[in-house]
């Protein structure tokens, strides 16, 4: 089980109670989409991914980066057992979505600069440590089911 | 992944808005790789104080921006470029190359906190290649 101090507890639910969702979700995987192109080889169906640009302003991208956003919500409220609480997401994109799991830290890195550029000098190396080893988990736990 | 004219371009725009803060940006990402990335400071045992912001931490963020303004200006050929800075990585440092992407991430984040509006997710691209050459020429002569 994963061990949590005060500090991290207290970070993670300062950070995402004050997150923006439906402007840092789509920011962060448009950025991701832009950065990693190979990533687009999952949003076949979302229309025009030609450019940066093009990327920021499609609609489908915007909703599925909130929607992606308010998944890390559940855990927020399940510190002590993310790996439970997304077991049937990993088994999802396991075995519907086929996303290959190395994608999963591609994007987490993108939230951690989206976050870093809302927060600015807030966002301090000890946040970041804590934010990252959130995300660390929750990308561990979304590879889990894997097989 | 080699760089294209356009991200060639998009760096040294970059860099001519983010060049004179370099020893900022190099004290707060060496400062933030010893905190996120603990085991980092298994290469600054000889250090007396690797806190952040130490005066050791400070004058290394600066050397190390130092390289980074110097692989800017030899942006059309890193691996020549860097060939120096490679020989003492790979002789006399040997710092594990797994590193150079962990303090080319803490870099990122750092600009993102300081120059948000010009680290765009184009600007964005463009550096982590850079990045990712600079780091690449680092570890030409390891082997």
């Amino acid at each position: 089980m994963v061990e949590w101090t005060d500090f991290e507890r207290a970070t993670i639910k300062d950070i995402f109670s004050k997150l923006e969702y439906d402007v840092v979700g789509p920011a962060t995987l448009a950025r991701c989409l832009v950065v990693y192109p190979w990533t687009q080889r999952y949003f076949g169906k979302f229309g025009n991914l030609y450019n940066a640009a093009a990327i920021a302003e499609n609609a489908m991208v915007s909703k599925h980066g909130t929607t992606i956003l308010h998944g890390l919500d559940r855990a927020v409220k399940n510190m002590d057992d993310i790996k439970n609480t997304y077991a049937e997401l990993s088994v999802l994109h396991s075995e519907k979505l086929h996303v290959d799991p190395d994608n999963f830290q591609l994007l987490a890195d993108c939230l951690t600069i989206v976050v870093a550029g809302r927060f600015g000098n807030t966002f301090t190396g000890e946040v970041q440590a804590a934010f990252q080893k959130f995300l660390s988990v929750v990308v561990s736990s979304l590879g889990r089911q894997y097989h | 992944m080699s760089l294209s004219d356009k991200d060639k371009a998009a760096v040294k725009a970059l860099w001519s808005k983010i060049g004179k803060s370099a020893d900022a940006i190099g004290n707060d990402a060496l400062s933030r790789m010893i905190v996120v990335y603990p085991q980092t400071k298994t290469y600054f045992s000889h250090w007396p104080d690797v806190t952040p912001g130490s005066p050791h931490i400070k004058a290394h963020g600066k050397k190390v921006m130092g390289g980074i303004a110097l692989a800017v200006s030899k942006i059309d050929d890193l691996k020549a470029g860097l060939s120096d800075l490679s020989e003492q990585h790979a002789y006399k440092l040997r710092v594990d190359p797994a590193n150079f992407k962990i303090l080319n991430h803490c870099i990122l984040v750092v600009i993102s906190t300081m120059f948000p509006k010009d680290f765009t997710p184009e600007a964005h691209v463009s550096l982590d290649k850079f990045l990712s050459g600079v780091a690449l020429a680092l570890a030409e002569r390891y082997r």
